[in-house]
C-alpha cells in the first residue's frame, strides 16, 4: 500500500571496508574520470538487494535504474537523469554497495581532473582527494560513535508526565536550560 | 485487479489523526516527542517525506557544526543574538522558547551516536554530564558530522516505527475542513515511484518542508544550478502550501544571502571564527574596518555596535568593495593557518589541515571539489568570497515564514503572539517548525528538531481536545486529483501535436518554467544581476510577469513521475517568491541593506517599519493582502546592543 521502507541499508564491514579502500586507492591512480556518474563495469543495479540503493537514498529523485537499457544503453544500471539539479551532497556515493558512484565536478566552473571520493565506513569516513596537479590528500574522520542502528530514542529516558500537557517549560524529558527570568522587562 | 497506469493513478485515501509532513530535522524531532507523549492515548500517526529520512531535509548532507547551543549561556541572551543579527524584528517569544529546549536535542544527539568535538581533558564526557565542548562561536560547537542527519533519523524512525513512515511521497496541497474555512482538514500529494495519489485526512499536521532554494537565478547555470547553498530540494513548499491553505506568512520579504566561499558555497564559519581568517580586498585592506562609515549614510550604523553588527550590514560592506572595483574579496586562509601553527607540534599542524578539510568534507564537499579542481590548497593559497543568490528560509540566519501562535508562559508575551496551540498557524489544527516558522531565524539543526518536538506537544494536546471532531475535505477526491495530476494529462493530451517532445505550444516543462520564474526574480525583485537592488517600478513589472508566470503553471507538463515532482516544486517556488515579492513592495524601507535594497527607500525607518509585514494568500481569487502587525520587546536591552534595538516600535 505504502511507498518504500528502509529497513536494512547497504553497508559494509570494517574488514571488508579497509580491503576495499586499499584497492580503491590502487585503482585510483589508474582510473581516469569520466563525465558520467555510474561506472558501468562496477553498477550492478543493485541487483541482489532490496532496493537500488542510490534510487532509494538521493533526496533529489536524480538517480535512476536503467531496467532495460532503453534510455542509457547500459540494462540494469543506474544513471543520474538530472544532474544539473545534483547538490553534490554525496549521498548516493556513501551507500553504493559497489562503490560505483563518483563525481565529476559541475562541468560549468570546475577545472577537469580532481576528484574527491568517499568510502564511508560503519564507525568513520576516508576520504581520498586528488587535485587536478596530481597532488593527493587523505583523511579519516569519525561518523557516529555508536554502532549503525542502536540509536534508542527513548533508551533511559523518562515516561511524558500528562500533568505537563499544558505546561510549556518542559518537554517529555525534561532537560529544561535554566532560565533567568528577570532578563524578561516585564519582571 | 485495475491497471494503474501513468494518466489513472490509484487513489489512497487514509484518515490518521496527525500527519508529519516532511522529513528533516524539524520533523524528526516531532516523531521523537510525539511518540512519547502520544502513549497509550489511540493516536495514530503518519509520516509523509518526498525523500528517503537518512538523507532528507537541510542536514542530508552532514554538518561541520551544531550551531545553536546554549550551554554557559542564558536563553536571554540568545534572543539579543537573534535580534541583533535580524535587524531588530523578531517574534521573542518563539526565539526564547527554542533556546530554553535546544540543548536537550543536542544531549540527545549525542547519546545516539553524534561526535561532538569536545575540550582536552572533557573527551569522555558527555554533554550532558557537564562535558566541555569546543565552540568555534558563543553559540557553535564543532562535530563530526557527517551522519548527523542518519543518527537523528535514525532514532526518529524508531520512535515512530516503520510501518506508519511514508517515503517517497510528495504532499502538494492541504485541504480546509468542509465546514470550517479556518481548519485544515486534509493533505494530498503523490508517489514519485509508483502510479499512486495519496488524500490524507487528520485532525492536525505538521508542515515542514523546508525553505526555498533556487527561487532566485544561481550565480552558476550550468550544471551548477544544483549546486545550491541551501539543498536545492528545498522547493518552499512550507509557505507555498500553507499559504494557499490561508495561513497568514510573516517578514518574507525578509532573505539571506550567505557570503560563502564562492562557486563551493563553502562556509565560512569556522574559517572565521575558529581559524581566525580575516578578509580582505584585491589589494590586501581590511575593507570591513575601512567602509565602516558609510554605515552611518541611511542610518544603518543603529544597527551595529563596534565590529557586532547584523549579518546583512557585514554584506553590505563587502558589496560596496565588489561595486566600486576592489574585488574579488578574498579569504586569507594561509596566514591563519600559518599563526595557528606557529605554537603547534607538526601533528598539531596535521590535524589543523585535516580539520579545515573535515569542516567543508562534513556538509559541503562541493567546496573541495572545486578546491581540488583549481589546485588550492587552503594553507597555501587564498580563496575567494562571493554573496551568493538570495534564498528565503527560516532556520539558518533568515526568518521569512508563517505566522505562529507561541507559548503562553513568557514574561510580557502579548495576546497577538499567542492563540490556542504553542506552534499553530491562523490555520487551526495546521503546525509548523523549523524553516516555517517565521520571525526566529537562527535556529539551525538543533534549534530546528527542538521546535518540530515543541510543535508535537501542541500537535498531542490538540488531537485530544478534537477526539470526537471527524475531518471532512472541502473538496472532492475527484477535483484534488485531476489538480494534482493536471500536468500529466497536458502531456498526455498534447504531447503528439509536436515532434519535439520539450517544445510545444500547448505547454511548458517544469525547467523552462523554473527558469522564467528566476529571470524575473533575479532581474527585478533584487537578484544578483542588480546587486540587490529594486524599487516600486521594478516590482510592478515584476508582478505582472509573476502573474502571468503563475496562469500559465495550469499548463506545465510532466512527462513522468519525476517531472511531476518537479512541476510541483516549481510551482510551490512560484507562490513563495510572489509572497517575498509582495512582502519587499510593501515594506517601503531597506531593513535588511546586504540582502536588498529598496533603492527608493533606503534608509531603515523604525518609526514607521520596526514591525512585521503578514501576508495572506486567497487561492481561489489569486489576491495578497499585506498588512503590519506589532513587534513588542519581551527581553531587556543590553548595554552592548546597537542602538537600534533600544528605538521603540512603530506604532501600528
Amino acid at each position: 500500500m505504502n511507498g518504500q521502507k528502509a529497513d536494512s541499508l547497504p553497508k559494509i564491514t570494517e574488514l571488508a571496508f579497509c580491503v576495499v579502500f586499499q584497492l580503491i586507492l590502487q585503482q585510483s591512480k589508474e582510473i581516469e574520470l569520466i563525465p558520467t556518474y555510474v561506472l558501468t563495469d562496477k553498477c550492478d543495479g543493485c541487483i541482489g538487494q532490496e532496493k537500488t540503493a542510490c534510487m532509494y537514498i538521493c533526496p533529489h529523485d536524480l538517480m535512476l535504474l536503467d531496467n532495460d537499457g532503453s534510455v542509457t544503453g547500459h540494462a540494469m544500471k543506474a544513471f543520474n537523469q538530472e544532474p544539473e539539479q545534483c547538490w553534490e551532497c554525496y549521498a548516493c556515493v556513501k551507500i553504493c554497495p559497489q562503490q560505483a558512484i563518483e563525481i565529476r565536478h559541475y562541468a560549468d566552473v570546475v577545472p577537469l581532473g580532481a576528484s574527491v571520493q568517499p568510502l564511508r565506513g560503519s564507525e568513520s569516513i576516508m576520504w581520498s582527494i586528488k587535485f587536478r596537479n596530481g597532488n593527493r590528500k587523505r583523511f579519516e574522520f569519525p561518523i557516529r560513535t555508536t554502532p549503525e542502528g542502536s540509536a534508542e530514542p527513548y533508551a533511559n529516558k523518562p515516561s511524558a508526565d500528562f500533568n505537563d500537557i499544558d505546561n510549556h517549560s518542559v518537554l517529555f524529558t525534561k532537560g529544561t536550560h535554566s532560565c533567568d527570568m528577570s532578563q524578561f522587562i516585564q519582571n | 485487479m485495475t491497471e494503474f497506469e501513468f494518466g489513472n493513478p490509484q487513489i489512497v485515501e487514509e484518515e490518521v489523526d496527525i500527519l508529519i509532513i516532511g522529513g528533516g530535522m524539524s520533523a524528526c524531532g516531532c516523531a521523537f516527542e510525539i511518540m512519547q507523549w502520544a502513549k497509550n492515548k489511540d493516536l495514530n500517526i503518519k509520516l509523509v517525506d518526498k525523500a528517503a529520512m537518512h538523507r532528507s531535509g537541510a542536514v542530508a548532507q552532514g554538518l561541520s557544526a551544531i550551531n545553536t547551543y546554549m550551554g554557559e549561556n542564558d536563553p536571554s541572551d540568545y534572543v539579543r543574538y537573534v535580534r541583533g543579527d535580524l535587524m531588530g524584528i523578531i517574534r521573542e517569544d518563539l526565539v526564547y522558547d527554542v533556546g530554553r529546549h535546544v540543548d536537550d536535542s543536542v544531549h540527545n544527539f549525542e547519546q545516539w551516536g553524534l561526535p561532538i568535538w569536545k575540550q582536552s581533558g572533557d573527551e569522555d564526557r558527555l554533554l550532558s554530564e557537564g562535558g566541555k565542548p569546543v565552540r568555534s562561536g558563543r553559540w557553535q560547537i564543532m562535530i563530526n558530522g557527517e551522519s548527523y542527519k542518519w543518527i537523528v533519523a535514525e532514532a526518529a524512525r524508531k520512535a515512530l516505527g516503520v510501518d506508519n513512515i511514508n517515503e517517497h511521497v510528495f504532499i502538494v496541497q492541504l485541504i480546509t475542513d468542509a465546514k470550517d474555512p479556518g481548519r485544515v482538514a486534509g493533505a494530498a500529494g503523490f508517489s514519485v515511484r509508483e502510479n499512486k495519489v495519496f488524500i490524507y485526512s487528520f485532525k492536525s499536521c505538521l508542515l515542514a518542508a523546508g525553505g526555498a532554494v533556487n527561487v532566485f537565478r544561481p550565480r552558476s547555470v550550468g550544471e551548477g544550478t544544483g549546486r545550491a547553498w541551501y539543498p536545492v530540494w528545498n522547493a518552499g513548499s512550507t509557505y507555498a502550501i500553507a499559504a494557499e491553505c490561508g495561513a497568514h506568512l510573516t517578514l518574507m520579504e525578509n532573505r539571506f544571502v550567505p557570503a560563502r566561499f564562492k562557486d563551493g558555497y563553502g562556509p565560512v564559519g569556522a574559517w572565521f571564527l575558529l581559524f581566525k581568517a580575516q578578509a580582505m580586498n584585491a589589494f590586501g585592506e581590511d575593507y570591513q574596518a575601512n567602509n565602516y562609515s558609510i554605515l552611518a549614510d541611511h542610518g544603518y550604523d543603529e544597527y551595529a555596535s563596534g565590529p557586532k553588527m547584523g549579518t546583512c550590514l557585514r554584506n553590505h560592506l563587502m558589496m560596496k568593495e565588489i561595486r566600486e572595483g576592489r574585488g574579488p574579496i578574498f579569504i586569507d586562509t594561509p596566514t591563519a593557518m600559518a599563526k595557528l601553527a606557529e605554537t603547534m607540534t607538526p601533528q598539531e599542524i596535521k590535524h589543523l589541515e585535516a580539520e579545515a578539510w573535515e569542516d567543508f568534507l562534513d556538509m559541503t564537499i562541493g567546496q573541495c571539489g572545486v578546491w581540488a579542481g583549481e589546485n588550492i590548497e587552503p594553507d597555501k593559497e587564498m580563496s575567494e568570497l562571493m554573496p551568493t543568490e538570495p534564498y528565503l528560509l527560516g532556520s539558518h540566519a533568515g526568518c521569512a515564514g508563517i505566522w505562529c501562535s507561541g507559548p503562553e508562559d513568557l514574561p510580557g508575551t502579548p495576546d497577538h503572539y499567542h492563540w490556542e496551540y504553542n506552534r499553530m498557524t491562523t490555520v487551526k489544527g495546521l503546525f509548523t517548525a523549523g524553516d516555517g516558522v517565521g520571525a526566529s531565524g537562527h535556529k539551525f539543526s538543533s534549534g530546528s528538531h527542538a521546535e518540530g518536538r515543541i510543535a508535537a506537544k501542541s500537535m498531542v494536546k490538540f488531537a485530544l481536545d478534537n477526539k470526537d471532531w471527524k475531518p471532512e475535505l472541502s473538496r472532492t477526491v475527484g477535483d484534488i486529483v485531476e489538480e494534482i495530476y493536471r500536468p500529466v494529462r497536458t502531456y498526455l493530451e498534447y504531447k503528439d501535436y509536436t515532434t519535439a517532445i520539450d517544445v510545444n505550444p500547448h505547454y511548458i516543462t517544469p525547467k523552462m518554467f523554473q527558469f522564467r520564474l528566476q529571470k524575473i526574480m533575479d532581474e527585478y525583485v533584487a537578484g544578483v544581476s542588480t546587486w540587490y537592488q529594486t524599487n516600486a517600478k521594478m516590482l510592478d513589472i515584476a508582478e505582472k510577469k509573476l502573474e502571468m508566470l503563475r496562469e500559465d503553471s495550469l499548463q506545465m507538463r510532466a512527462k513522468d513521475l519525476h517531472e511531476l515532482l518537479r512541476a510541483w516544486e516549481n510551482y510551490h517556488r512560484l507562490i513563495t517568491a510572489y509572497a517575498h515579492m509582495k512582502h519587499i513592495q510593501f515594506r517601503e524601507e531597506t531593513r535588511y541593506p546586504g540582502y536588498y535594497y529598496r533603492m527608493d527607500f533606503q534608509n531603515i525607518d523604525d518609526e514607521n517599519w520596526k514591525c512585521f509585514v503578514n501576508s495572506k494568500f486567497d487561492r481561489e481569487t489569486g489576491e495578497w493582502t499585506v498588512w503590519k502587525e506589532p513587534y513588542v520587546q519581551m527581553i531587556k536591552y543590553a548595554d552592548d546592543e546597537p542602538i537600534g534595538i533600544s528605538n521603540p516600535a512603530a506604532h501600528v
